[in-house]
């Protein structure tokens, strides 16, 4: 068994309007330090071993449904997990 | 001239897209399960709006993987018109057929109010009974409505026309460009924001939507030659 | 019982554990007695809950009863999922209005939004399909973050959990007030139609027959909530969080689309909502109404969650389940209904015929009670009920007669009272236009819906001006119903019947038990003289924080038909030359209202009066002028007086409109006495010899063009003049400003 971890967050170049809101209130909660907010999705998937690559398959499906490439990046962490 | 109207789990603006067909337009119309694979008999497809898969992960993310979708891309090669009104926008954008992506709305609501559009493009199978430049009234109610693509895509739907609608007034999400609504290349495939099969009847205060279903049925017509 | 790790039966007794599950000494001596050994851990828990208020109305039961509920169109009254009413032409309408507060003060978002989804399943659940919701919101005022915060997140919930599902929340009110700052209200109610012979019960018969469970599967959700619903709110709520459950308004469209297929099958015999106490209350009614007994093997049950107790699956209220009874050798057909939406159909049991609520787990009776003592034959208390002694003070203090300087400036304020102010910040984010039937969208005196296939609709209010309820609950109780009446009326619809929410304090307190019992008597009277009959509802009790009660609240919601779409009316001026009337006369009446409130700060005194008989007449002939087709516009007077009346009249209509009224007699009472049974019509000069038959009211100005909102006196000085645009802007701005200003 792994344990995956994938984050999406939207792109530099796209405004994140949720992440601009979160900014704002940190501001005015006087952490006027804080530069950028960017809000994001953190998905945990458990997955079975199989002859498959798991890189490549967590890649497929991570351009194919976990995010939208049109205004999302991506990345994961692959943990194998420790049988309970 | 038959329409599909596509029904997602979560679909909900279904039933407002067969009214206004039937009822308003007195054409053909049929609910079509998301898991029919064959739209052969169909003039044209409407992707109503809702929250398919409860929008879960992205909005319209889950619902371009149902089966219909492919049928439904086969639709729009063969140049049938291909109608998607907000989630079937967003599944439009999601599936690839339209270019670009959506975000949430700049303040961060659901907002549900008529807005006015301008027709920027009447020469297409959606708009042709517009007047180009017409200002029209037609109802929104979204939470992801805020439009964006890169630079050479705006570059792109800028100079092939593609841009059909834009908010006229206020950009009520924070759409880039102001863009309402858009066509891809060829023009048979028509993703928009806001609802104007909620606008085909002045008793719930706008007729504005009607033409935009006419102009479908009044291309069909003139590519369907009927032969008594 | 070996697997568990519960207290045993002697335990429960020894320590008293039943306590914290909110049962009496007496209650669980009372439950010894009739199970004639001492109830296990599980059937104490299933106790609690069925005993609770929330599900037993053991303190309201008595008060209850003095509504009328009877009519001559009503085909379902209080007992059911909702209250159903004939409508002609084969169809129905049914609705019911539900609470939602003590979830929506610890998590507002969830709170509203499973409030929400619990009323529309309480109206497919008898077959109906929604078409409307409205809901009922009280807040504390607008000026601290923590109540900015709760308004916020639960419109947001309310907003989130409809349109998902694609209902229209097509109206409702929102007031604030100091009196809910740690206990807001939220009530939701759900509008549904239906054709008579699909009308359904929850009700469990035939000896054999299956229970069947639908929806999403069971957790440690929500696990006393309705006993949790039945306390007042402390500091340590905050640390009951886990009893709020999430809902998933996805799986409740899938669930609905669904359920209305199946009740279409001959083969369902009965279906309920999993709603308060879950699968407890849904079998153990079910049994009880049908009189016959359930029995269920719990390991059946569909489980979110591993290693779950018999007690946490009963008491378990996850949302979006419902419960079936399914005749014996049907099952395939019912699930494969459910298996088209991808949901489950799961057999976990059978009816019986030994009115005894069964159930197995690992093999073994984990539970047995007889069906009636849950439900039935659960206790009932005549609590205790005096006169408060702010009451006697209210009642003996002279009139209070208001000063005012500014008319203009009296008006603007009083347009930027929240209570007042335009509520289109919350309404923006309803969808309340999907299904396309929404004619009168939010905003005017009630929402109208129409009825596809038909030249009818409906109209929709809910209302209650708990001030007046406050400082005098019998008269206060009476207006609630009929300001709902006048809304009804002002949009062109016969009032048909009302579902009513109580939200009031701890009943154990006299003082609160009074209001409630005078409240429900001033309701009940001007039903009957309305004509409107309570055919669903729901009680609400410890609405209170530190000891603190909220107002008495009886919201009532009430449905009216328009019999044909050309009699419906909205409230804002049409068109200039159009001639101003009001209906009714001001007297001095300030106790309660929005001017008070607004210059002293604070209520007192006696609250306005009501002649039954008057509003019947009057909102009689306004009807039959509206119906005469010669109204243009039609308001009633409530909150603020004539002059804000008159404000709404001409901010709701078109760009560039105005009005100039002249007033005869004292002006602050003219323009701002809360005085009942009045309306703001406007009728077009054609037809003003026909309307002057048709009603008694007096004329005092038409509409103008020049954009300008003026009032003047008899000898012709001006007393209020002001735009439009201003006043458009103070009245809309004034909740996003509040809102703002948090930051």
């Amino acid at each position: 068994m792994y344990k995956v971890k994938v984050y999406v967050t939207l792109r530099e170049s796209v405004l994140d309007p949720q992440g601009t809101a979160v900014k704002g209130a940190l501001h005015s909660l006087s952490y006027t330090e804080v530069k950028d907010v960017r809000i994001g999705k953190f998905m945990e998937l458990v997955i079975e071993k199989s002859d498959r690559d798991l890189d490549e398959m967590v890649r497929d499906m991570c351009e194919k449904l976990l995010s939208n490439p049109v205004i999302e990046d991506y990345r994961y962490e692959i943990e194998e997990a420790v049988a309970r | 001239m038959k329409f599909a109207v596509i029904v997602f789990p979560g679909s909900n603006c279904d039933v407002d897209m067969y009214h206004a067909v039937a009822d308003e337009l007195g054409e053909e119309v049929e609910y079509v399960w998301h898991d029919e694979e064959n739209l052969d008999r169909f003039d044209a497809i409407l992707l109503p709006g809702g929250f398919s898969y409860g929008d879960y992960l992205r909005s319209g993310a889950i619902a371009r993987f149902s089966k219909v979708m492919a049928a439904v891309k086969q639709a729009a090669e063969a140049g049938k018109p291909v109608l998607g009104v907000c989630n079937g926008f967003q599944i439009l954008l999601e599936a690839g057929l339209l270019p670009g992506a959506m975000r949430r709305n700049q303040g961060l609501k659901f907002i549900c109010r008529p807005v006015q559009l301008v027709v920027e493009n009447n020469e297409t199978m959606f708009t042709s009974a517009y007047d180009k430049g017409e200002v029209i009234t037609i109802p929104i109610a979204h939470g992801e409505g805020n439009y964006y693509c890169d630079e050479q895509t705006l570059k792109r739907l800028v100079e092939n026309r593609q841009i059909v609608f834009r908010y006229h007034g206020e950009n009520p999400n924070g759409s880039l460009a102001e863009i309402a609504g858009i066509v891809n290349e060829r023009g048979n495939v028509l993703g928009m924001m806001p609802h104007p099969e909620r606008a085909v009847d002045a008793l719930l205060g706008s007729a504005d939507g009607l033409k935009l279903f006419r102009s479908i049925v009044n291309y069909w017509r003139e590519t369907h030659v009927v032969t008594a | 019982m070996s697997l568990l790790l519960e207290p045993s039966a002697a335990m429960v007794k020894e320590q008293k554990l039943y306590r914290e599950m909110g049962l009496t000494d007496e209650e669980f001596a009372r439950i010894e007695a009739m199970l004639g050994r001492l109830p296990n851990y599980t059937e104490t828990g299933i106790f609690a809950v069925m005993w609770s208020e929330h599900c037993s109305y053991k303190n309201s039961k008595p008060v209850l009863k003095k509504f009328p509920t009877d009519g001559p169109h009503v085909l379902q009254g209080p007992g059911e999922g909702a209250g159903i009413v004939d409508i002609g032409d084969g169809l129905a309408v049914a609705f019911k209005i539900e609470s939602h507060n003590h979830p929506s003060a610890i998590e507002p978002y969830q709170g509203a939004a499973t409030g929400v989804g619990g009323i529309i399943r309480d109206v497919f659940s008898m077959g109906a399909r929604p078409i409307a919701l409205l809901n009922s919101l009280r807040f504390g005022e607008l000026t601290s973050p923590r109540v900015n915060y709760l308004f916020e997140h639960v419109v947001a919930g309310i907003a989130g959990y409809g349109n998902c599902v694609g209902i229209p929340t097509v109206g409702g009110e929102v007031q604030f007030d100091p009196a809910y700052e740690g206990n807001p209200l939220v009530n939701a109610m759900c509008v549904g139609i239906i054709r008579h012979e699909d009308i359904q019960r929850g009700i469990a018969t035939g000896v054999g027959n299956t229970v069947m469970y639908v929806g999403a599967k069971t957790g440690r959700d929500g696990i006393h909530g309705a006993t949790f619903a039945s306390e007042e709110l402390s500091e340590q709520s905050e640390a009951k969080r886990p009893a709020v459950q999430v809902g998933d308004p996805f799986m409740e469209k899938l669930l609905l689309e669904a359920c209305l297929e199946a009740v279409k099958s001959d083969a369902l015999v009965g279906i309920q909502d999993m709603g308060a106490a879950g699968l407890t209350s849904s079998s153990a009614e079910m049994a009880s109404k049908g009189g016959f007994g359930i029995e269920m093997n719990l390991d059946l049950v569909p489980q979110r969650e591993a290693g779950m107790t018999p007690y946490e699956m009963m008491l378990s209220e996850s949302q979006e389940r419902m419960l079936l009874v399914v005749k014996q050798g049907r099952e395939d057909e019912i699930a494969a209904i459910f298996a088209k939406y991808g949901l489950e159909a799961k057999a976990i049991g059978k009816v019986t015929d030994d009115r005894m609520l069964r159930l197995f787990f690992h093999g073994e009776v984990v539970a047995e009670i007889p069906v009636d003592a849950l439900a039935k034959d659960a206790p009932v208390y005549h609590k205790p009920s005096a006169e408060p002694a702010y009451y006697r003070e209210f009642q003996a203090m002279p009139p209070y007669i208001p000063h005012i300087e500014d008319y203009n400036q009296t008006l603007l304020g009083l347009l930027a009272q929240p209570t007042i102010a335009s509520k289109e910040w919350v309404y923006d984010q309803y969808d309340y236009m999907v299904r396309t039937n929404t004619v009168v969208a939010p905003g005017s005196d009630a929402a109208v819906v129409r009825i596809r296939g038909t030249n009818k609709a409906l109209a929709l209010t809910t209302d209650c001006n708990s001030r007046y309820v406050y400082l005098d609950p019998e008269t206060g109780g009476k207006i609630a119903v009929a300001e709902a009446a006048r809304n009804v009326v002002c949009s062109g619809a016969k009032p048909l019947a009302i579902t009513d929410c109580l939200n009031f304090g701890s009943p154990e307190k006299p003082d609160i038990f009074w209001q409630l019992e005078k409240a429900v008597d001033g309701m009940s009277e001007a039903c009957r003289a309305l004509e409107t009959p309570v055919v669903s509802g729901n009680v609400s009790l410890y609405n209170e924080t530190n000891g603190e009660a909220v107002y008495p609240t009886p919201v009532v919601g009430m449905v009216g038909l328009i019999e044909d779409l050309s009699h419906i009316t909205t409230q804002s001026f049409k068109q200039t030359g159009d001639l101003i009337y009001v209906i009714g006369e001001a007297k001095p009446e300030f106790g309660g209202s929005e001017l008070q409130k607004f210059l002293e700060g604070r209520i007192f005194g006696k609250a306005p009066e009501i002649d039954l008989k008057v509003e019947a007449s009057r909102q009689r002939q306004l009807l039959a002028a509206i119906r005469a087709g010669v109204v243009a516009s039609a308001h009633d007077v409530a909150e603020g007086g004539l002059a804000v009346a008159l404000a709404e009249c001409v901010m709701g209509g078109a760009s560039g409109l105005g009005a100039k009224v002249t007033i005869r007699g004292d002006l602050i009472s003219e323009l701002f006495s809360e005085t009942q049974s009045r309306f703001v019509v406007s009728v077009k000069k054609e037809h003003q010899e026909a309307f002057e038959q048709l009603v008694e009211a007096k004329r005092i100005g038409e509409v103008t063009d020049d954009g300008t909102f003026t009032v003047n006196g008899e000898q012709g000085e001006t007393i209020i003049r002001l735009s439009v645009d201003d006043l458009r802007n103070v009245w809309k701005g004034a909740i996003p400003c509040l809102l703002k200003s948090k930051d």
